[in-house]
């Protein structure tokens, strides 16, 4: 039973570093960025190419897949979200669908539909208590989730930045008339929440031991899911609801009548939220 | 390619187009994006192979039963729509898909991942159609729901419901009943998706849950935006168009959802009214071409 709520919670890790991302860029754009799962498995390939091709180290490649998702997340909001920001709310998300549906195919003619394993060295703790365990990944996704939350909680609420981004957050023109640079603070936002977005992919790939083309599809799908549960542009909120909503799906999984697909269950859960509590349990 | 490829290729063509058409009132004119189209198709398809293996009715009788089904539970499912509007409302549309695909899949009543297989085609006069004259009810159907939508598209309610997609505020002041419109906007495009699923999984004769996943719903959409939200010659131009272009260069069929993909986004960003909406490429052609001006066309 412990053992399980383990596995969940590591789960609900990678829930919450997706959704974090998604969570910022709603809170200063109002935009659902669908195109965030590409970052996800752009980072785990990259990761992978690293791996392969420059050393066995798990840190290098963690850190080229962060640089890599950051780079493209960015250019992702020059080219497809800034012409359309003006354009009613559905027009970015169909534009972000549209690049997450062709950048699955892109993966798969470039690397091939096969999972990949994903086999890299490294050292860090580990638990074994009696019957629970916790291998030396587990614990390297709680840390590595539990750090970024912290720094970016800290950078949020104690610096300039932070400040800026907050004013942003507020009020978009008032922040740019008073001397911000918004499109400087928006670029920072997307480089940020892409780079845990390719982190999570290089750990979840790390955990799963496999990459292939199509990993981002039900992490993003459940980022959503997370997102609504805590409330769009909360993000203490996505790391409660990432980790909740993990445990909920082990706990639902295992009663005999709720044993649909996680996903049905998740999106059901989603549904009803929306339906009975449109600004998320966390929300303001 | 024999006659026969190609009359079957037709038919799905003109399924798709009947499915286009019913997205079209939803999204094109109350402006509620459906990222989860596939969900109405599947239970229209779900239903009718239902009603045909194991109610052991014919395609005739079946027919009306699992329309009116459809549209029953496309009204359901339009239900959340009072509730939460734009980019939220795609949300919950996905969400939808997710589960009606996960309930088709998990329960054994629905055949679960193996599908239903063994859906025979319609009789006409006690003898079992053709391919040819499958395609000959398609057609008819096609037609049935193209006069449909011009009807519809003549009436007050299309005007209401476009009021309603521009901004629903302004719309209620003037009087219009929003939440009756948009219910309306999810019965009419069920019960034409729900016609379009009854004769998909007649003419491939087997559903299975994978035929109804999120990547169709993205189809779908981009089958309508490329040809043009709000219009019924670019949702027929859209549905035509996409649908044979993987057919016609084979080369493409490799990777048909980065070319759907890649189109819906750059339709999106540089054509947002689609080819054959107003003001969009083609459009402005073929205004040129008859020397009209484009802000009178479009009623279409």
């Amino acid at each position: 039973m412990l053992q399980i709520l383990v596995d969940a919670i590591v789960l609900g890790c990678s829930y919450a570093l997706m959704a974090v991302g998604l969570n910022m860029v709603y809170g200063l754009l109002r935009i659902i960025h669908v195109a965030h799962a590409a970052l996800y498995t752009l980072g785990a390939y990259v990761g992978l190419y690293c791996l392969y091709h420059f050393s066995s180290s798990l840190w290098l490649s963690l850190i080229f897949g962060a640089i890599f998702s950051a780079l493209i997340g960015t250019l992702m909001y020059r080219i497809i979200y800034n012409p359309v920001l003006t354009a009613p709310r559905y027009v970015p998300l169909i534009a972000g669908a549209g690049v997450f549906i062709a950048s699955q195919e892109i993966f798969r003619l470039l690397a091939g539909p096969y999972p990949y394993p994903f086999n890299a060295s490294f050292k860090f703790l580990s638990l074994t208590h009696s019957h629970l365990r916790i291998t030396e990944t587990q614990m390297l996704i709680i840390t590595f989730m539990i750090g970024a939350f912290l720094c970016l909680y800290l950078v949020i609420n104690n610096t300039n930045l932070g400040m800026m981004w907050r004013a942003c957050t507020q009020d978009m023109e008032l922040a740019a008339s008073s001397g911000i640079n918004v499109n400087l603070i928006i670029a920072v936002n997307f480089m940020i929440g892409s780079a845990l977005a390719g982190s999570a992919g290089v750990l979840m790939a790390l955990y799963r031991n496999s990459v292939f083309p199509t990993m981002g599809a039900m992490v993003s799908y459940k980022a959503f899911v997370v997102v609504v549960l805590g409330g769009f542009g909360s993000i203490p909120g996505a790391a409660i609801a990432g980790i909740l909503l993990a445990v909920a799906e082990s706990l639902l999984g295992m009663v005999p009548l709720f044993n649909l697909p996680r996903e049905a269950i998740a999106f059901l859960v989603m549904v009803l939220v929306l339906m009975f509590k449109p600004k998320g349990l966390f929300g303001r | 390619m024999t006659f026969g490829y190609i009359l079957s290729i037709c038919t799905f063509a003109s399924i798709y187009a009947i499915l286009i058409l019913g997205l079209n009132i939803l999204t094109g004119y109350t402006k509620q994006v459906s990222l989860g189209h596939a969900a109405f198709f599947a239970i229209g398809a779900y239903t009718q192979a239902l009603l045909v293996t194991k109610a052991g009715l014919t395609f005739w009788s079946a027919l009306p039963l699992s329309i009116a089904l459809s549209m029953t539970i496309g009204v359901i499912m339009g239900l959340p729509s009072l509730r939460v509007s734009d980019d939220f409302l795609v949300l919950t549309t996905i969400g939808l898909n997710f589960i009606v695909m996960g309930i088709t899949e998990y329960f054994d009543f629905f055949g679960g991942a193996m599908g239903i297989i063994g859906i025979t085609m319609p009789t006409l006069w006690g003898r079992p159609l053709s391919t040819s004259g499958y395609f000959a009810i398609t057609a008819l159907f096609l037609m049935l729901a193209l006069c449909v939508s011009y009807l519809f598209s003549r009436t007050w309610g299309r005007l209401a419901m476009e009021a309603t997609g521009e901004d629903e505020e302004a719309a209620q002041s003037l009087g219009i009943n929003t939440a009756l419109y948009k219910i309306y906007a999810f019965a009419l495009s069920s019960t034409f998706t729900g016609l379009a699923g009854v004769l998909w999984a007649h003419s491939i004769g087997s559903v299975f849950p994978r035929n109804f996943s999120f990547e169709m719903s993205v189809l779908f959409l981009s089958m309508l935006v490329f040809g043009g939200l709000g219009t019924i010659r670019g949702a027929i131009f859209g549905a035509f168009f996409l649908y044979l272009l993987p057919e016609c260069f084979r080369f493409i069929e490799n990777y048909r959802m980065l070319v759907y993909g890649a189109l819906l986004t750059m339709i999106v960003i540089l054509q947002p009214n689609g080819m054959l909406g107003r003001g969009g490429l083609l459009d402005r052609c073929f205004s040129k071409l008859t020397k009209k001006k484009a802000e009178n066309q479009g009623i279409l």
